[in-house]
């Protein structure tokens, strides 16, 4: 079978993995974006109990494997009474791993806004949150776009993994072809130049493109 | 534990001073930054400090600010205490939210501007009023427009700071801390980052503040001619205390203690 013949054999089921691949990267990423600044904020809160639980939050999803969260997640909390859907378990599983390294770094991009600006919002009796919203976090955001870009490819080869609790996305896909066919380099391979491609020419011009208009936003461009 | 019944709930009579220091103390751990401090300033006054480096003239200004928490005494600003709040019939330590209706009084410039770089000068100007005053953006615009214009810099108004130069930040940073029309404003080492040609544009301004407007204003600058020109009273700082103060005329011509004349001929000899 020539590799243009495997292609229009399986290139449907290639094109419907890709699809919810998608899908599941850009829930995991809105996961990972939210729980990132809810837990970022939360560990520089001056409330002992909401900067605990951020803390044991990033501890937990950042010390142990997104594969054992995943199984966690999908095979365990059901014992607990919660039961998610493979899918929704899936970009969750992804989202709060990735939040959690996130939530650093919106932790370390708050930080090192210069103090002068906080004093000089309060010098204007902006209220904390006044503060927070429209001094330090818009200044934040330009400081972390860029390690949010290399976390967000991460990301995205990190969904590949919710192919082993059967959600159908490219890597189950390309698994299911494989054991059929047992043609391994076309299926993988298609696999690898896919996701090679999702990164390459799409998320990584997308957050280039965020970079420069958030900066131009912010007079510095 | 200081007694604080010692100190009254406000201010009041004729000659309530717009900010008054009582017995005022600050210290980082073991350092003691400021000891015992008494400083009143009047309505419309115009006081400047002066002394060396690390004799806790910056510190004055950034406890006025709240920027601060002092250590023991009381602040008050127009007659009413900033630093504590009455609650039973004596002063304890104030509350966010009594510091923030006092806070509400005073307005601060600092040495290295602090404009927010994401808005432009108009933007940095027009935020607090809208914010925190919750005036219109009509209002809060035709505000900031005439201040920028006060301050010179109603032509680069659409411009964000990255744009302008220190001189001409500084500039929009007094115009920005006048847009919420306190009644002290507090300037600090507001000319030392400048390059030596825009210091005089800045010190203009602050001339004309002080000529046209009713503000009561506390200054640390190193500027002795200016310092001279334009204040109502020097008082010059050492260790954390006030060392000598009095009217520019009598403390630079006829300084009374050895210290105010070290420092004063050591700053000559800087010039
Ligand atoms: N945050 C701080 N922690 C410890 N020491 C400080 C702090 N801020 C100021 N100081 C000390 O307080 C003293 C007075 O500082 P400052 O008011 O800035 O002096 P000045 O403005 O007269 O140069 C200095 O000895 C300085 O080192
Ligand atoms: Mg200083």
């Amino acid at each position: 079978m020539s590799y243009w013949e495997f292609l229009q054999t399986y290139g449907v089921r290639i094109l419907d993995g890709t699809a919810v691949t998608g899908i599941q990267f850009l829930f995991a990423s809105a996961v990972a974006i939210a729980v990132a600044l809810i837990a970022g904020l939360g560990k520089l809160s001056s409330n002992l109990l909401i900067r605990s639980i951020a803390i044991t939050y990033i501890e937990i999803f950042r010390g142990t494997s997104l594969l054992v969260q995943l199984y966690w997640i999908f095979f365990v909390l059901p014992l607990f009474g919660i039961t998610l859907p493979k899918f929704a378990a899936g970009f969750l599983s992804v989202g709060m791993n990735v939040g959690a390294y996130g939530a650093e770094l919106v932790r370390g991009a708050i930080q090192s806004v210069p103090k002068g600006q906080w004093e000089a919002a309060l010098a204007l009796n902006m209220s904390p949150a006044q503060r927070m919203r429209r001094v330090i976090l818009p200044q934040a955001f330009l400081l972390m776009l860029p390690p949010w870009g290399n976390l967000i490819i991460e990301l995205l080869k990190g969904t590949a993994l919710v192919s082993l609790i059967s959600v159908a996305d490219l890597m189950f896909q390309s698994k299911q072809i494989n054991a059929s066919t047992y043609l391994s380099a076309q299926s993988f391979g298609t696999a690898l130049i896919v996701y090679y491609i999702l990164a390459r020419f799409l998320v990584t011009p997308f957050m280039r493109w965020l970079e420069r208009v958030m900066a131009r936003r912010l007079g510095r461009g | 534990m200081e007694d604080m019944s010692e100190y009254p709930l406000e201010l009041s009579g004729d000659n309530v001073p717009m900010v008054r220091f009582m017995n005022v103390t600050k210290s980082y751990g073991e350092l003691v930054v400021l000891d015992k401090l008494d400083l009143d300033i009047a309505a419309g006054e115009m006081v400047t400090v002066i002394g060396p480096s690390g004799s806790g003239k910056t510190t004055v200004l950034r406890m006025l600010m709240t920027l601060e928490t002092i250590n023991g005494g009381v602040i008050c600003v127009d007659g009413q205490p900033l630093t504590h709040m009455p609650k039973g019939g004596v002063l304890v330590p104030a509350d966010a939210r009594h510091l923030r209706k006092i806070r509400a009084s005073i307005g601060m410039c600092f040495q290295h501007f602090n404009l927010f770089p994401h808005m432009t000068a108009l933007q940095n100007c027009m935020e607090g009023p809208v914010q925190v005053l919750g005036l219109s953006k009509q209002a809060a615009r035709e505000r900031s427009e005439e201040l920028l214009d006060l301050v010179g810099m109603i032509d680069k108004k659409d411009q964000h700071p990255s744009r302008l130069s220190g001189g001409q930040q500084q500039r929009v940073a007094i115009a920005r801390a006048l847009a919420m029309r306190p009644k002290v404003m507090l300037f600090d080492e507001v000319t030392s980052a400048l390059d030596p040609e825009v210091i005089g544009e800045v010190t203009n301004v602050i001339r004309k503040l002080v000529s046209e407007h009713n503000l009561t204003m506390l200054m640390v600058t190193h500027q002795m001619g200016f310092a001279r020109d334009i204040s109502d009273r020097i008082c010059f700082f050492f260790g954390g205390r006030i060392e000598e103060q009095g009217p520019p005329d009598e403390l630079f011509a006829n300084p009374q203690r050895d210290r105010t004349r070290q420092f004063l001929s050591a700053v000559k000899e800087a010039v």
